[in-house]
């Protein structure tokens, strides 16, 4: 059982990390700590990717000189695509948080505040 | 080779011209508003010219940069995505169109952003649609929800509280849809959506692929607002501006609604998804939960965004509940609704935006005797909502009608009840607004007392925003009156040959 757990231990490390970030977005009540929560969760999902492209004693996938006279051996290479995913779903986050850091830019403004309950009951005393 | 290139066209030019929208924007303002409608109007030239070349000659490929589809980026359009082509890009540009003068008074200083955005959006929707490859739609799902977001957020005070829970459920949806990617990466080593299709067979009975499709289903649901998890959908249509819940609520969850198809019925077999686990039986219970508890919920609301917002829960609910029926006839009356209700909740949605430009109000008990001031504009309002509730010769009876008939071929007696339900549900609410509209004496006789009643004057939107509203509207008759032509030239190939 022990063997089992340790044997893919990349997916345990991502899913602690994915329900970390989950818990963020759900249970925290400042929304910093939401986006926080919710920027965890992505690289769970990025970390989830790179894991499974890596391989033991790989190497990094370039071809060498040696390589184009034979056929080229997979085995010994890396599985680039997965990390090259990961640098468009990188780059998705980032842009994701700027967005949101933006908006919480526009609600500090508006309700002085950043705690969810606050901006509740000013919604509520408002109306809107 | 006539229209090969209108498929990569129908991107590029508004994905361009967002960026021309900026530029030019910054030098000269006016510029912004010709330049979105043209990129608009050459998309949707494009996307008729592919619909014609899908008619005529079947599926058509375009391969990125010429490389082969294992391996490269490929754009498929079939009978499916032609017909979404065709509605994204023309209710693009009437909302488009539409938009100058609201755009105009709600928020003056960020125009030139705005069309940008917008256009970008439309792009994101477009691409999604138009590609055969998994992680390219996420990609395209990224760029319209993280447009969306922007687009909501600078709607009116409670606007930015509402896109900030859209951004986290957002996400949250596309990180499960492409942690689903990983999962089926991982057994197959392929990302095509073709190929995938020949791949999964064999591995159908694999845990991961499993785990793969369900994280799919649940991203999606999320995205498309079905009924559980719908809680960013009403807020963020309330406080939006009125172009963008025009152009948000009829077009982004029917595209992911046709994204839900194409992993059920493309990506994995019917089989798969019917016969092997049961997901489309478990769907349609809860897309008919979504029907009844979105309709009991708009019945509930007195601000007419807000109740067409909840009504859009339950729209969501029939296509859904036409795809889990999972038979000829339903899964058409699902990708028939898909059509009507862009058709009918856009044209609502840009009256609700007419009557706040006009007159700055939502909630419909103040609506009396607005059939006076503006009787073009309420009688589409009405033609829509005659088309809600399912009226004919509107589309909406027709699609919930091939629904019915779903049900009945699937033996399934209590969504036929479902649907009637829902439609009596619909009339509650919809004749409410109508009521208000038509029949309520005008507030104005009751504020002058001693016989002096004024005559409401008619005072109707500009022109720029009545035309598309009536096109809109008409749109919707025709798609009721043309139905049967529409099924039998496109619908008719997009549903699975094994139903």
């Amino acid at each position: 059982m022990l063997e089992y757990i340790i044997s893919k231990y990349n997916y345990w490390v991502y899913i602690f990390l994915m329900m970390l970030g989950l818990y963020g977005m759900i249970g925290k009540r400042n929304l910093v700590k939401k986006l926080i929560g919710m920027n965890i969760f992505q690289v769970a999902i990025i970390l989830f990717y790179i894991s499974i492209g890596s391989k033991v004693g790989g190497d990094i996938p370039i071809l060498t000189a040696e390589d184009l006279h034979g056929m080229a051996d997979p085995g010994k290479y890396l599985n680039p695509i997965p990390h090259v995913l990961m640098l468009t779903a990188i780059v998705v986050g980032i842009a994701t948080t700027g967005v949101a850091l933006a908006i919480i830019i526009m609600i500090y403004n508006r309700y002085k505040t950043l705690a969810e309950d606050e901006i509740l009951e000013i919604r509520k005393e408002t109306g809107v | 080779m006539r229209y090969e290139q209108c498929i990569v066209l129908i991107v590029t030019v508004p994905l361009i011209t967002s960026f021309l929208v900026v530029l030019l924007g910054w030098f000269k303002r006016w510029l912004c508003y010709p330049l979105v409608l043209a990129a608009l109007g050459v998309s949707f030239l494009c996307s008729l010219g592919i619909l014609d070349l899908v008619m005529e000659r079947g599926t058509i490929h375009y391969w990125q940069g010429g490389w082969e589809p294992p391996w490269g980026i490929e754009y498929v359009v079939d009978h499916l995505n032609a017909f979404m082509l065709v509605m994204l890009t023309f209710i693009g540009l009437m909302v488009a169109i539409y938009s100058k003068k609201s755009i105009e008074r709600e928020i003056p200083e960020k125009l030139v952003p705005y069309y940008s955005i917008f256009l970008l959006m439309v792009t994101g929707l477009i691409g999604i649609t138009v590609t055969g490859d998994l992680f390219n739609v996420f990609v395209f799902l990224e760029i319209a929800s993280l447009t969306a977001y922007a687009l909501i957020a600078v709607g009116e005070d409670g606007a930015p509280m509402a896109a900030f829970n859209y951004v986290i459920m957002g996400t949250v949806g596309a990180c499960f849809y492409y942690l689903g990617i990983g999962y089926v990466y991982i057994v197959t080593g392929s990302l095509n959506m073709a190929d995938l299709s020949q791949l999964l067979p064999a591995l159908y009975h694999n845990k991961a692929v499993l785990v793969g499709f369900a994280l799919f289903t649940v991203g999606i649901a999320v995205k498309m607002g079905l009924f559980p998890l719908h809680v960013w959908l009403p807020d963020a249509y309330t406080y939006a501006p009125s172009a963008t819940s025009a152009v948000i609520a009829p077009l982004f969850t029917k595209v992911m609604a046709y994204l839900m198809v194409r992993i059920f019925f493309t990506l994995f077999k019917p089989h798969f998804s019917i016969d092997l686990i049961p997901i489309t039986q478990i769907l349609t219970w809860v897309a008919a939960g979504g029907i009844i508890a979105g309709s009991i919920l708009a019945i509930a609301q007195t601000d007419l965004k807000r109740m067409l917002a909840y009504s859009s829960i339950a729209n969501i609910g029939y296509i859904v509940l036409g795809i889990g029926l999972a038979n000829r006839m339903g899964l058409t009356g699902g990708l028939l609704h898909i059509l009507n209700h862009a058709f009918m909740k856009g044209t609502l949605f840009l009256v609700a935006g007419g009557i706040m430009y006009k007159m700055g109000m939502r909630d419909i008990t103040q609506f009396r005797g607005l059939h006076k001031k503006m009787p073009f504009t309420m009688a589409a309002f009405t033609i829509a909502a005659l088309s809600m509730i399912g009226i004919p010769p509107t589309g909406g009876f027709f699609s919930k009608f091939y629904l019915v008939l779903g049900a009945i071929d699937a033996r399934q007696w209590a969504f036929i009840v479902v649907l009637l339900a829902s439609s009596l549900l619909n009339a509650v609410y919809f004749f409410r607004v109508i009521e208000n509209i038509y029949l309520e004496p005008p507030v104005t006789a009751y504020a002058t007392d001693g016989g002096t009643h004024e005559e409401i004057k008619r005072d109707e939107l500009p022109l720029s925003m009545l035309v598309p509203i009536l096109i809109m509207a008409a749109g919707v008759v025709l798609l009721g009156i043309f139905n049967e032509r529409i099924i039998a030239f496109i619908i008719r190939f997009a549903v699975p040959a094994s139903f």
